[in-house]
């Protein structure tokens, strides 16, 4: 007999398909599998039982019911941004400037609310504030896509910097309308009259955002899987020879749906400046634009499954600084906690499209 | 008047965390790697020297006994090991495991400023020590001596020699990253990675192993960004968030020296320049403007971005293949 | 000979890409001074085994000796380290570097990079074998066959003495082609082994001293070139003696329906890709269009479905009534909205004509997602389309939700020319219709495009089989170089007439 060949040690394949539990499967593991990682960080660091620790968290996050309304507010907001992300990505623009362009929404929201105070009534305040914030999104993320569409300009980079602009303009407000002089930030904006505020639905404060969310990830479901615009953008960013071929105009939708990206940020910072927080700062999104990127990835770009998923890293973040009050630690460690669970949800998904075959161990060989 | 004399040297020394950061990203882009990673990089780079320096300066039995070789090369053991293991990890989740590096870098920097402010806030709490803040002022002493002569030669010290040494070994790595990337076979091998993996691997060339290297490297000369910064520029002392958006700001570098480390020893000072601009330019009382001023990197980099790709001349476009993984036996 | 000793002795190579079996148990000998030609159809498994050898891939199942001496070839390293060079037919190249840059990349030659020796060094080899480049043009400067020359001397220049060609003349004009033919004879002659992988009968007889033959991925035969003919040859690549018989009813009552007058189209570097074109195609005929790949045949079709800018001329839609419309300047949509149906099958199916990673339902919608008035799509139709067209054209598939790309080349093609004829078109533009398919699918094809033709369709065709063309079209448009060469009608004409069009007017116009 001839000798066994000697191919290479791990051979890796592409897979087929997986039926779905086992993509499901697999992504489980990896979060129990993170859960455990996350568990010996915490207790090296902490020194505490780790099971502790979890309990800790999920008091955290659900505790009390302030405490559930609060997650469940944040998550709306973080699930609001990454709605908005989502067209994007399915056309595979990579835009990774939502930071600026819910920024741009809030810089907005807080202008009317700023500049309209006593000088028009609250409902028409509201409604300018609406408009302004969904067009100052809007713009945001159209600068970008019309660079992109004429020019190919490189959107990740060009929406990154868009991010940066924001920033330095809403700082630059900020400082024009602080509020005492020199006392360089806004504050609560029209305290006593609550001009502008956003209404309470059903008595709650934090229902209304929680609510609004709810009925754009419903719209924002139907609009990408069953109108002509939604499969217009699966084509496009499937392919965009086979967009051109059948005479979809390549360009036209790419500044449609980033305008569309850009709006829905501004409505996120409508409700960020307008219902929650009442005031603007050049870090209320708090990175939240980048965590949309991953919730949107995460969920494979399903409205649907991004409920799951928004809720998940809000629940890290929201329980993490628990633990880290509750241990006189840093709140930090929650972007620790977060990181650890992305790289492993990041790494599974190599398991899910490829499949590793080890080389046989032959028998003739020893 | 506008001061140059002291206008330059600020400059300098704002620029160099962004060289640093902007000449490892550079090597790493080169790869077809784009690892948005790079703030959180850099930020471990920052807080793994101080963590180093901090156990050892607390080991002393007295300040006095400290050894300035120690002081420095502990410090810059750690910074190159926190941000070697930060390269590693990316190059595994998207080199070996092929995840989107977009997500990754991402989640990198998530985890990587978070691990920064964390033990930057809990550091002194976690060893139990006896001291108010972060304030490793023997080491930085170290870190920011400038050279024995600089005082004596007027403006010309001022400009060129009042820097410590991890300055000119930012110029020095940038240049010699020009080099390597324009002359040497490795440089001209790494490059062809980054344009088309596919042609590297059928000439021979381990993709894999170039995206490893160069992307590790990469890291570690941005890590060395976030030590120089704390030991340096901010005089050892670590506070959370102070580092800031530089490392966005040293990607941005990236694109506006159109991948060339030799033209970032120059722009890094023009956006170092540009970053503390506003501090030498009258306004008066109006801070606001002050803020818009801080814009001009960015704006400027955006001009640039759209500019090159509006010649659209194929020298000056980011490696054909940057943000995707490689797969061999892709049908 | 038969007691030499092969420099590539290939035995049992198996390889799978999932449910395809690519390469089966193939058998191979590769002899120094001898130009092997192995031939084989579209699929048969001709790159896939030489890619073995080349490191691309790793076999499945099987040995390979080079020189008597069992290796094993991982990767393109392993490959160059035992001479073996590879000429792609998608060019290897970094457009970005100079041509001395791409030939010394992945060398490991000690002492620093000096790039002027190494041009030095291609020069040498240029003149040892005739071959002309500038050692520091870059690629994207380049030319198609110059970036060929640039892969050729790559491969020299690190010594190879095995030499491998996938399909080199694909893109070559005749006078570039036989350039390549008398280097690969210098080359022969100076003891390299050298084989070429290709589906073209005159090239093996002109070219080679032995060919090997390969279909559906198994080992058929080889025999040196002076004792077989073409029949032979043809019958061994398809299996059985084909007399094509492919049916060709007489047009029924043709009428101008697209009228091409004085078309000059540049791509967008500015090479001129069509040259002053003019033709008429009628309904209830089928025009083929011949000519080697390349020269105008993508661009004409593109730029009749709106797809392709024009420099100058005309293409004219002509409705039943006589009446004329302008479709240049118009992009697809414009041109349907018109009332103009007009059908593309597109080279790139998976590329161009589908959406790979949509199921067989979504890909049926391209064509129909804007009906009707709503904002929203509607689902039910396309989904009885791609029942129908799954039941009526025999698409082996496991359900209407398998993303096409999971379907054989053969299947995808049938769902592609299915959803263009489920508009009942007045104009069908088809490229390469039965490329990489088998013969019982191509037949299906010829069949679907016959009934088009029936119904008074006007089908333009654009082919790269003569012997199809000769069968299939009621008249032939011959291009060449951008330049219409000739047309002549299908009945009757002689194949070496037709190929004798292909390549004459290129004489003046290759060495641009």
């Amino acid at each position: 007999m001839n000798k066994q060949i000697k191919g290479p040690l791990v051979h890796i394949v592409k897979r087929g398909n997986m039926p779905w539990y086992g993509a499901w499967g697999i992504r489980a593991l990896a979060i129990v599998l993170a859960l455990v990682a996350c568990a010996l960080v915490t207790t090296v660091t902490t020194g505490e039982n780790p099971i502790q620790v979890y309990a800790a968290m999920i008091d955290g996050a659900f505790g009390t019911a302030r405490k559930t309304w609060i997650t469940f507010q944040n998550m709306s907001v973080l699930l609001c941004i990454s709605l908005a992300v989502t067209p994007a990505f399915r056309m595979r623009f990579w835009n990774i400037g939502a930071e600026g362009q819910t920024l741009a929404g809030c810089l907005a929201t807080a202008a009317c609310m700023i500049l309209l105070a006593d000088k028009v009534p609250g409902w028409f305040m509201i409604c300018t504030m609406i408009l302004a914030s969904i067009a100052a999104g809007a713009v945001w993320g159209l600068i970008p896509a019309i660079f992109k569409a004429k020019w190919n300009t490189n959107e990740t980079l060009f929406t990154l910097m868009m991010n940066y602009v924001a920033t330095q303009l809403v700082a630059y407000f900020v400082i024009l309308w602080e509020v005492p002089k020199g006392a360089g930030k806004i504050g609560i904006i029209n305290q006593s009259s609550e001009l502008g505020w956003l209404p309470q639905l059903f008595g709650s404060k934090y229902l209304l955002s929680i609510v609004v969310v709810a009925i754009v990830t419903v719209l924002m479901y139907l609009y990408l899987n069953y109108t002509k615009h939604g499969y217009e953008i699966a084509v496009v960013g499937e392919s965009e020879r086979t967009a051109r071929y059948v005479g979809i105009k390549v360009e036209k939708v790419i500044i449609r749906t980033m305008a569309l990206s850009g709006a829905v940020c501004g409505l996120a910072g409508l409700l960020l400046v307008g219902g929650i927080n009442h005031t603007v700062t050049t870090s209320i999104v708090g990175g939240r634009g980048f965590t949309a990127v991953m919730v949107s990835w995460l969920a494979k770009f399903d409205p649907i499954i991004m409920i799951f998923t928004s809720l998940l890293l809000v629940f890290l973040e929201r329980g993490a600084s628990e633990i880290s009050t509750d241990f006189g630690l840093n709140q930090s460690f929650s972007d620790i906690i977060t990181g650890i669970i992305l790289f492993f949800i990041i790494g599974c998904e190599f398991f899910i499209n490829y499949k590793i075959s080890f080389r046989k161990a032959a028998g003739k060989e020893d | 008047m506008f001061d140059l004399v002291s206008f330059i040297p600020r400059a300098v020394m704002q620029g160099i965390p962004l060289l640093l950061g902007c000449t490892g990203e550079t090597l790493t882009e080169k790869s077809g790697n784009l690892n948005l990673g790079l703030p959180g990089v850099m930020y471990v780079g920052g807080i793994s020297g101080v963590i180093g320096s901090f156990l050892y300066e607390q080991s002393l039995t007295s300040p006095e006994a400290i050894n300035g070789f120690l002081a420095v090369s502990i410090p810059l053991a750690c910074c190159l090991l926190g941000s070697l293991l930060m390269g590693l990890l990316y190059c595994f989740l998207t080199v070996t495991l092929r995840a989107n590096q977009n997500v990754t870098g991402l989640a990198m920097t998530t985890f990587g400023v978070g691990f920064g402010n964390f033990f930057g806030g809990s550091l002194i709490k976690l060893t139990d020590s006896e001291v108010p803040s972060i304030a490793l002022s023997a080491t930085s002493a170290y870190f920011s001596r400038s050279l024995p002569f600089a005082d004596s030669l007027g403006w010309f010290g001022q400009i060129f020699l009042c820097y410590g040494f991890l300055a000119y070994v930012a110029i020095v790595i940038a240049f010699i990253c020009a080099y390597v990337l324009k002359r040497t076979r490795v440089g001209l091998q790494l490059r062809a990675v980054g344009e088309n993996p596919n042609t590297a691997d059928a000439a021979g060339i381990n993709v894999n192993r170039y995206k490893y290297v160069a992307t590790c490297v990469g890291c570690m000369i941005a890590g060395l960004g976030g030590l120089y910064y704390v030991m340096d520029y901010a005089c050892g002392v670590w506070s959370n968030d102070a580092f800031g958006d530089r490392g966005w700001l040293a990607l941005a570098l990236v694109i506006f020296t159109i991948w060339k480390p030799n033209v970032a020893v120059f722009a890094s000072i023009l956006f170092g320049g540009l970053y503390i601009l506003y501090l030498f330019i009258p306004t008066g009382m109006n801070l606001a403007v002050k803020e818009l001023y801080k814009m001009l990197p960015y704006v400027v980099t955006i001009i640039v971005l759209v500019i090159s790709s509006m010649r659209n001349k194929r020298e000056n476009q980011p490696p054909a293949s940057l943000g995707l993984a490689y797969f061999r036996e892709e049908r | 000979m038969d007691n030499k000793t092969p420099a590539v002795r290939m035995r049992n190579i198996t390889k799978t890409f999932g449910p395809v079996v690519a390469n089966d148990k193939v058998w191979l000998d590769i002899y120094r001074g001898e130009i092997l030609a192995l031939l084989g159809e579209n699929g048969s498994g001709k790159t896939t085994l030489m890619n073995m050898l080349s490191g691309i891939y790793f076999p499945d199942e099987g040995e390979i000796s080079i020189d008597g001496k069992e290796v094993v070839i991982r990767s393109p390293k392993d490959a160059f380290d035992l001479g073996i060079g590879m000429i792609h037919q998608h060019f290897k190249l970094v457009d970005v570097l100079s041509a001395a840059e791409n030939v010394v990349l992945g060398l490991h030659e000690p002492g620093r990079l000096d790039l002027e020796k190494v041009a030095e060094r291609i020069r040498g080899i240029c003149d040892a074998y005739g071959f002309e480049v500038d050692p520091h043009q870059k690629i994207y400067d380049m030319s198609v066959s110059q970036k060929q020359t640039v892969e050729i001397i790559k491969v020299l220049y690190r010594g190879a003495d095995i030499l491998i060609l996938d399909e080199p003349t694909a893109v070559l004009t005749p006078q570039e082609t036989d350039k390549l033919f008398a280097v690969l004879r210098n080359m022969r002659n100076d003891g390299k082994a050298i084989v070429i992988i290709t589906h073209k009968l005159h090239e093996v007889e002109e070219l080679s001293d032995r060919v090997a033959i390969l279909r559906h991925g198994q080992f058929i035969g080889d025999m040196p070139t002076k004792k077989t003919n073409a029949q032979e040859m043809t019958n061994m690549m398809v299996g059985h003696a084909v007399s094509l018989n492919i049916d060709r009813p007489e047009p029924v009552d043709p009428k101008p329906r697209i009228e091409v007058k004085n078309l000059t189209v540049r791509s967008i570097d500015g090479v001129l890709k069509l040259d002053d074109v003019s033709f008429t195609a009628n309904s209830g005929e089928i025009l083929g269009i011949a000519g080697i790949s390349g020269c105008g045949q993508k661009e004409l079709l593109e730029a009749i479905a709106g797809l392709q800018p024009t420099e100058s001329g005309s293409i004219c839609y002509i409705e039943d009534n006589g009446e004329k419309e302008e479709l240049i300047g118009k992009d697809p949509l414009a041109i349907a909205d018109m009332g103009v149906s007009l059908s593309f099958v597109p080279e790139d199916r998976l590329g161009m004509g589908l959406v790979g990673n949509m199921d067989l339902a979504d890909n049926m919608m391209l064509r129909s997602f804007r009906r009707g008035k709503g904002f929203f799509t509607d689902r039910k139709s396309p989904r009885k389309l791609a029942q129908d067209v799954v039941h009526d054209l025999e698409v082996a598939t496991p359900s209407i939700s398998t993303p096409v790309r999971r379907l054989s080349g053969g299947n995808v093609q049938k769902v592609l020319v299915g959803r263009e004829i489920a508009s009942a078109p007045t104009v069908l533009l088809t490229a390469y219709a039965v490329r990489g398919l088998d013969i019982n699918s191509s037949y299906t094809i010829y069949d679907l495009i016959n009934r088009q033709k029936k119904a008074g369709v006007a089908v333009i065709y654009v082919g790269e089989d003569l012997d199809v063309l000769l069968e299939l079209a009621d008249r032939i448009l011959v291009l060449c170089g951008g330049k219409v060469s000739g047309i002549v009608e299908g009945r009757g004409a002689k194949k070496r007439d037709v190929g004798m069009m292909m390549t004459r007017l290129g004489g003046n116009k290759a060495d641009e």
